[in-house]
């Protein structure tokens, strides 16, 4: 970072950081509208206008891990997040490097299959992944969203990992070949270390896609592989709407992914535009 | 048959060992099923009278493309695009410019990372969120714009202010990330250039128009496109916000093709719906590798 010459005028100065403090509040009053009404009971919550000062409970959260099985649904959304995450690195890993390293036909298209599927809307694949899944009787299991989960997720380990091993400089693998060195001992042992943080990057963003996803749980769970975010749509059924249970459910989807999304937040940029704008 | 790297051969073998269980995995899970939903865009399917399942060739095209509703729904989709877009660009540029410049350090990493907070937020949470805060009697939203002098709006209950609470939330969730698209296109501009432009005039527009502005297309490119491509996709946030309602207002293209296939049980039609957003969405794809990967 550079600095200026001459630092800006005071009063601009004063103009920026009320900006920002604006940005913040902006950014952050959701989540404190969210976190503040799940520590209401359900007479506070229907307050009309809403109340701001008030005693905070916990009921909410004992209420809906305890009573109505979130707690479950978390749990299956980890498991589900999780396994296919280490699925999408152990797939995505060589396939990177290949992309890295090696030159061969096709790369192009290789490139362009996976841009298409960062853009294209989950209702494409829903629908058939749905009669197919029913016929074949896996409706409603953590394998299936394991296994649909990594349309998008490969891609997105394979983008960012293919950017960490061409940054490994090329000179290791030329003094490795000169030794004899097949490709595989070359990755797993020299390039696959040095590229443990693109590996993590990725890890995190295809967790925090999983974690976050909907409309595939919606269509192809019902109780069994249920995930939270369905879960917490459930509670939208009837008139007199449970707002504490509902964001109660919601800040305990929402406080793993805030704390990825912040660890990884140097690299969200490029994981989300695929690498065109680092 | 070798191909060359730039030093030494790499057996073609060794590539496929690379890359083929991803390759192999992506069609199954993807390609496949994407072969099932032409197949079934081609039959009269529905999934409440499977024994009438026949070959009826384009017909569901047919329908698709003569239907009002789903016209209607694509139309809404861009409009909500047209009116958020512009808006997320001039918020977004503005917050960019406002965190490239120089000072206040601590404050500025903090604004940074709370515009990281709104896009990594679950939609379907977002969503839910959007339900509470705009709800007309307990909502807080009809709060704060009481304090200004407003009446109480029945956002979630009608039509047109449904519209303009999905588009304002949407504009919430990701203007903080054109700014920070922005904002990594602003650091490209090499300092020099910029300390030069500045010494010349204290207009910081001429600047941004003349500096700047050549250096952030590609970051422009890209939002562009994303917005356009995640904007078809739209589903959690409005579907758990409004269910497309009331009538169909809220009703995007996505939240219309899981109605058709899944609450009208309409399987045929809902595939041809699903296929064409496909090839709108292949398009995209193509502009945007064509005019950001140069290099692949």
């Amino acid at each position: 970072m550079r600095n200026a010459q001459a630092g800006p005028a005071p009063r601009g100065m004063g103009v920026q950081i009320l900006l920002m403090l604006l940005v913040i509040l902006f950014c952050v009053f959701p989540f404190y509208w969210m976190v503040t009404t799940s520590l209401k009971t359900q007479i506070l919550a229907l307050e009309s206008p809403p109340v701001w000062i008030f005693e905070p409970t916990l009921a909410n959260y004992s209420e809906v891990l305890l009573k109505d099985g979130v707690g479950t649904t978390l749990i299956n959304s980890l498991i589900i997040a999780v396994s296919t995450t280490l699925l999408a690195v152990l797939l995505g890993c060589p396939a990177a490097y290949a992309l890295a390293r090696f030159e061969f036909r096709g790369k192009r298209d290789l490139w362009f299959w996976f841009i298409t599927n960062r853009m294209v809307s989950p209702i494409v694949l829903a629908l058939p992944f749905f009669l197919i899944v029913r016929k074949i009787g896996l409706l409603d299991t953590h394998l299936v969203l394991i296994l649909i989960y990594l349309t998008f997720n490969l891609p997105i380990v394979i983008w960012i990992c293919t950017d960490q091993f061409r940054s490994v400089p090329y000179d290791l693998n030329e003094a490795a070949m000169l030794e004899g060195a097949s490709q595989w001992r070359i990755f797993r042992s020299i390039c696959l270390p040095l590229a443990v943080p693109g590996v993590a990057v990725s890890s995190i963003f295809s967790f925090i896609f999983s974690w976050n996803e909907l409309m595939y749980a919606l269509v192809l769970t019902r109780n069994n592989a249920k995930t939270a975010p369905a879960m917490a749509v459930s509670f939208m059924e009837g008139y007199n709407l449970p707002y504490g249970k509902i964001m109660a459910t919601s800040t305990l989807i929402v406080i793993p992914v805030i704390v990825f999304a912040l660890i990884a937040s140097k690299h969200l940029v490029r994981g989300l535009t695929m690498g065109a704008v680092k | 048959m070798p191909v060359n790297a730039s030093s030494g051969t790499i057996r073609r073998s060794t590539i496929l060992a690379f890359l083929g269980p991803s390759v192999v995995t992506l069609l199954v899970i993807g390609i496949g099923p994407l072969l099932y939903a032409v197949w079934t865009s081609l039959h009269y399917f529905n999934l409440t009278k499977l024994k009438k399942v026949k070959f009826i060739g384009m017909e569901n095209y047919a329908s698709v493309l003569t239907d009002s509703v789903f016209w209607e729904a694509l139309g809404r989709t861009f409009l909500l695009l047209v009116i958020s877009l512009p808006i997320q660009l001039a918020i977004g540029l503005g917050i960019a410019l406002l965190l490239h410049q120089p000072g206040v350090g601590f404050l500025k990493t903090l604004t940074r990372l709370s515009l990281v907070l709104p896009m990594a937020t679950t939609y379907a949470v977002v969503g839910l969120l959007g339900q509470v805060m705009f709800n007309l009697k307990y909502g807080v939203v009809n709060q704060l714009i009481g304090f200004v002098g407003f009446d109480p709006v029945n956002w979630i209950g009608d039509p047109t202010n449904a519209f303009i609470a999905i588009t304002f939330w949407d504009i919430w969730q990701w203007t903080p990330f054109v700014a920070l698209v922005l904002l990594a296109g602003l650091t490209t501009v090499p300092s020099e250039i910029e300390e030069a432009a500045k010494l010349e005039t204290k207009r910081w527009f001429t600047v941004l128009r003349y500096v700047q502005l050549p250096f952030l297309i590609p970051a422009l490119t890209a939002v562009l496109i994303l917005r356009t491509a995640d904007t078809l996709k739209l589903f959690d946030m409005v579907f758990t916000m409004t269910r497309g309602g009331p009538g169909s207002s809220t009703e995007l293209i996505s939240l219309m093709i899981q109605r058709v296939g899944f609450r009208s049980f309409d399987q045929g039609l809902a595939s041809a719906q699903a296929i064409i957003l496909l090839i709108i969405t292949i398009i995209l794809s193509q502009l945007y590798i064509r005019l950001l990967y140069k290099e692949v």
